[in-house]
């Protein structure tokens, strides 16, 4: 119930941009490839990214249509997974906020052979079981996403802890001081590239 | 004239730094605190003193090396920690564990939900100025911490979950002791309610202290004893039930307050619900082996995400794995409840009396390795 309703809500996120994500040449001549890495991204943005994902032929996902997925609960241990522009996730932050999902954390993953960053959100809801995963990624150069700390206050922290392990900068939060590393930290521990 | 001297009385602030080495923080946690005279004006919980990178540690050994690194977080109840991990782990490499391992797993996760509880209740009268308790509580604890020692080896940092089942099976000796542990405890729990719950003392120090609203334990994510103080009927063990916890009856208390009573009460009701699931998983423990069969020796989950989420003694610990099908995990995200649960304590804390504020803190049942990971 719960699930139909929060995928319904959610799949208004996208109407305006099913036609801005129309694949470029390459994704679609991977469309063939065999079933989809679920963490893989839709669409490569850019020529370079392009390139970098024909390298790596099996991790490449084909143009999934946009918008939000059911997944195998049982296999996954979640119910929806979300892949969102950055622009979006406040929106659908708002959305869950309506709906009286409860926040469960925010992280991030290293993308580096593709040079992207990916920020994970994780909701639940109280009532009724449904995991609710919303993913973005931003540029590994200059990693920015808005925050959704006004939203749910309880992202705050989660959103400094991802600054602090990735420097992903979280545009308009209060307070992004490292929380779990040392104040004058200016390193972030969980990139693939970082070096002790 | 200096300006210092001039400034109004009813608008002086001051800075209070408590912490990270007091008594009542329990560990390495230090709160900077504006106050106004004894009034909490604003709170900032300060991070970090024992950070460890845990999930660093997860992504540069294998699968299996990191096993022991899960006791070092909630050192309080290693086991959940233990159980979430191996889990997860064991949903992404898609092992099956046999249905006695599973009943072995309850009942000691159980067993160490009632010692983290004990320790929490005892350590809790204590920031509130009653010694006795304690050396109750830790009488009690130390009966669980003989029983989990014939069976995991270790008295805290326990490890005794593997990919697949458990480390070894029990002895007939751990059935009989849990069984008169459990008949002992239940004559203990009436005296700690008439020495301890009904104390009128007590009782002025938590009641409508420290409210936690329901709205606001949502948007900050509190999970566990936390949440069901707040009125909300939210335990993973039912939620989202994991193992062989469909299996048992028991009941999952919530209190509406949500003041520090409330989750005070929770957490002593969740001590009589843990000891009839380990009552009835005894009864019920089945025969068979304690191991899967041929569990895989290299663990190469496919790629992938994953999540699992289990009821630590705090609330909803989640384990969410991502994997490139190699033997270590590429990237392991743990989820710890206490995180967001004191992550709430800046706004509820506004307004109150200092000595209230650490009733509040108490009552959040902090484990700062948990928190700092």
């Amino acid at each position: 119930m719960l699930l139909a309703k929060i995928k319904e809500a959610l799949n208004s996120l996208y109407e305006d941009i099913q036609e801005a994500v129309e694949a470029p040449a390459a994704a679609e001549a991977e469309a063939a490839a065999p079933e989809a890495a679920p963490e893989a991204e839709t669409a490569p943005a850019t020529e370079a990214q392009a390139e970098a994902e024909a390298e790596t032929a099996e991790a490449v996902e084909p143009a999934a249509p946009p918008g939000p997925r059911e997944t195998d609960y049982k296999a996954k241990g979640y119910h929806l997974d979300v892949e969102l522009p950055p622009g979006k996730v406040v929106a659908a932050a708002e959305i869950l906020n309506r709906e009286n999902f409860f926040i469960e954390a925010i992280t991030g993953v290293d993308w580096i052979e593709q040079q992207q960053l990916e920020v994970v959100y994780d909701f639940n809801h109280f009532d009724e079981l449904c995991r609710v995963v919303i993913r973005s990624r931003v540029d590994r150069s200059n990693p920015e996403i808005p925050t959704i700390s006004h939203i749910y206050q309880g992202a705050n922290w989660h959103e400094r802890e991802t600054h602090d392990f990735f420097g992903i900068k979280f545009s308009g939060h209060p307070y992004l001081v490292p929380l779990l590393l040392p104040e004058d930290a200016d390193f972030h521990p969980l990139l693939k590239d970082f070096k002790a | 004239m200096n300006g210092l001297m001039q400034q109004d009385v009813n608008q002086e602030t001051f800075v209070l730094n408590l912490g990270p080495q007091h008594p009542a923080t329990h560990g390495v946690l230090r709160v900077k605190l504006l106050m106004d005279g004894e009034y909490i004006v604003d709170a900032e919980p300060v991070l970090g003193y024992i950070h460890r990178m845990h999930e660093k540690m997860g992504e540069n050994r294998t699968w299996a090396q990191f096993l022991p690194n899960c006791g070092r977080m909630d050192y309080l109840s290693a086991l959940s920690y233990n159980h979430g991990y191996v889990a997860a782990v064991e949903r992404a490499a898609g092992i099956e564990v046999p249905e006695r391992a599973e009943y072995l797993r309850v009942i000691t996760v159980e067993l160490n939900r009632i010692s983290s509880h004990l320790l929490w209740f005892g350590a809790f009268v204590l920031d509130l100025g009653g010694f006795t308790p304690l050396l109750y509580a830790f009488d009690d604890r130390e009966q669980i911490l003989d029983l989990l020692e014939s069976v995991t080896g270790s008295r805290l940092t326990y490890c005794y979950f593997r990919f697949g089942g458990v480390y070894n099976d029990i002895e007939d000796s751990f059935i009989t002791g849990t069984r008169e542990f459990i008949k002992r405890l239940r004559k203990r729990m009436p005296m700690y309610d008439a020495l301890v719950t009904k104390n009128i003392i007590l009782i002025k120090r938590l009641k409508d202290i420290g409210p936690i609203s329901k709205d606001m334990a949502r948007r900050y994510g509190a999970t566990g004893p936390v949440a069901r103080g707040s009125g909300i009927n939210f335990d993973v063990r039912r939620h989202e039930p994991y193992s062989v916890y469909s299996e048992f009856d028991f009941d999952i208390p919530v209190y509406d307050e949500g003041d520090s009573m409330a989750r005070y009460m929770v957490r002593m009701d969740e001590i009589e619900q843990s000891m009839r699931i380990v009552e009835q998983a005894l009864d019920k423990l089945p025969e068979g082996p304690v191991m899967a069969a041929k569990p895989p020796k290299i663990i190469k989950p496919e790629k992938g995400d994953y999540y699992y989420a289990v009821e630590a003694a705090r609330g909803s610990f989640g384990v969410r794995i991502v994997s490139d099908g190699t033997n270590s995990a590429y990237r392991l995200k743990l989820r710890s409840p206490t995180y967001s649960n004191l992550s709430l304590f800046g706004e509820a804390s506004r307004g109150m009396l200092l000595p209230d504020a650490l009733a509040l803190m108490g009552s959040l049942d902090l484990v700062i390795p948990e928190i700092d990971r």
